[in-house]
């Protein structure tokens, strides 16, 4: 299957969000794949709200069946979350558990006025009624593959298929 | 035989002694440790990751500090923490140590941190579990008589890599009783492990383990030719309560000798850090002026103590 070129992706993904912005609008992108589409989107629309990280794996649902991954990145919330409009961005929407999870979080930070969710590739296949406003691509994937988002040596992002 | 702190997939299953853990782990906690001290920042300072646990405190022996950090870490990861207050329990009653284990299993425990005054004791319960199939419930030692104090071992590793990033460059010195310290044991193991190039033990010959020379440090009687140029200095308390017989003159004579002061710490690098376990008996190891001091990092050695744990607690409850 030919994939769209994640690059482009993003332009399109930051076009869409652009209108809808409001000047106090923050971005938290999800490690690992997810802050890099957010850093893209926060170049592209010259954010003034400094760029959030989280990484959900405090908060995920199967903890206690596969335990914590060892390369946890710290969370960074440099805003206050207290009555702000936040757009959750990642990189490939699936079940939609990693949203539920960073939703949470965020939640830990404050009360935001709304979330909102935008992301590169919807692939279907959701566990949650989990919805993005903003996705730059639909596509429908079986269970046995994975999409990815790979940040190369030249550092531009490009999608991988790979088998689950 | 495998080291019985790892499960058959090589997992930390229970902390017992930093003796025989790879450097993998031990980075690996140092690591997972790091994202946790950042919880201390937010409004809500809670982690569901041990949510719906059980967490028991097993005190035998007093720490009001050790049981504090423990029940605070529990806390930030949502366990339901349960502190024994054993002098008042069944215990004084006569009930053994494994009795008490089994009976508080038949509570749901699902983890147990412990202190205990006897060495081995920890050990003792893990193999236990194990013997009743019940690998599912951890340990963590929180001290047992002079044998290890692991996590307070981590901590101090943390701090250090904190203030000095690499321990492969650095000259550290450890001061004072050595012979009762199941800290000092915990520090060295770690230090060596991680791969710290020149460990030194301070202290007078009474309060030296004849032997300790096989742990691979340098001994020194002379403090101020001990401290010659060290990265980082870790004093050790003076432990009164389990001093019998006439190891010591008296205390002002071992803080004459051994007590870091600004002018013995003057022989140390400039940017040496001073590190200490707590509780500090000022004027007896250390004077009030180095541990108020800009080189003392005695305070964020608490802060880290409690992300270290969390760490810990949630690579055991992932295993």
């Amino acid at each position: 299957m030919a994939l769209p070129d994640a690059e482009a992706l993003c332009r399109v993904l930051a076009e869409r969000l652009r209108p809808e912005l409001l000047p106090q609008t923050a971005l938290v992108g999800i490690h690992t794949g997810g802050v890099w589409v957010a850093e893209r989107l926060h170049a592209a629309l010259g954010l003034k709200t400094p760029l959030g990280s989280i990484d959900v794996a405090f908060y995920r649902d199967d903890f206690n069946r596969s335990g914590l991954h060892p390369q946890l990145k710290p969370s960074d919330i440099p805003f206050d979350v207290e009555d702000r409009p936040i757009v959750i961005v990642d990189d490939v929407l699936y079940t939609g558990r990693t949203i539920r999870a960073a939703m949470n979080e965020i939640f830990d930070y404050g009360r935001p006025a709304r979330i909102d969710l935008a992301v590169l590739v919807d692939r279907g296949g959701r566990e949650l009624p989990v919805c993005p406003r903003w996705s730059a691509h639909e596509l429908s994937l079986p269970a046995r593959q994975n999409l990815q988002l790979e940040r190369g040596a030249d550092g531009n992002l490009s999608l991988r298929l790979v088998d689950a | 035989m495998r080291n019985p702190q790892l499960n058959s997939h090589g997992e930390l299953q229970h902390l017992l002694t930093i003796d025989g853990l790879p450097r993998e782990i031990l980075t690996a906690i140092l690591d997972t440790a790091a994202p946790f001290t950042e919880v201390a920042e937010r409004e809500v300072k809670k982690l569901p990751l041990l949510r719906g646990k059980s967490v028991f405190n097993l005190f035998f022996e007093n720490s009001t500090r050790t049981r504090t950090t423990f029940e605070i870490a529990a806390k930030r990861l949502s366990a339901d923490v349960i502190n024994l207050n054993i002098s008042t329990s069944s215990t004084a009653k006569g009930e053994t140590l494994l009795d008490t284990v089994d009976n508080l299993c038949a509570m749901q425990a699902d983890m147990f941190v412990v202190r205990h005054a006897s060495s081995g004791a920890p050990f003792l319960m893990a193999q236990h579990l194990a013997a009743m199939g019940l690998e599912h419930i951890h340990v963590i030692n929180a001290g047992d008589g002079r044998h290890a104090h692991p996590t307070q071992g981590l901590l101090d590793m943390y701090t250090i890599r904190h203030y000095k990033k690499d321990f492969t460059r650095l000259t550290v010195a450890i001061v004072g009783d050595l012979i009762h310290s199941r800290v000092a044991r915990s520090q060295i193991q770690a230090l060596a492990t991680l791969g710290v190039p020149e460990i030194r033990v301070i202290g007078p010959k009474t309060l030296i383990p004849t032997d300790i020379d096989r742990m691979g440090v340098r001994v020194f009687h002379d403090m101020r030719a001990g401290l010659k140029d060290v990265d980082v200095v870790m004093m050790l308390r003076l432990q009164n309560e389990r001093m019998q017989g006439a190891l010591l003159p008296s205390p002002q004579e071992f803080f004459k000798y051994y007590g870091l002061t600004a002018d013995k710490l003057a022989c140390a690098r400039p940017d040496a850090i001073v590190m200490h376990p707590g509780p500090m008996n000022r004027g007896v190891e250390i004077d009030s002026a180095v541990a108020d001091g800009p080189n003392a990092v005695i305070l964020p050695q608490v802060t880290f103590g409690i992300a270290v744990r969390m760490a810990v607690m949630s690579m055991l409850a992932g295993t």
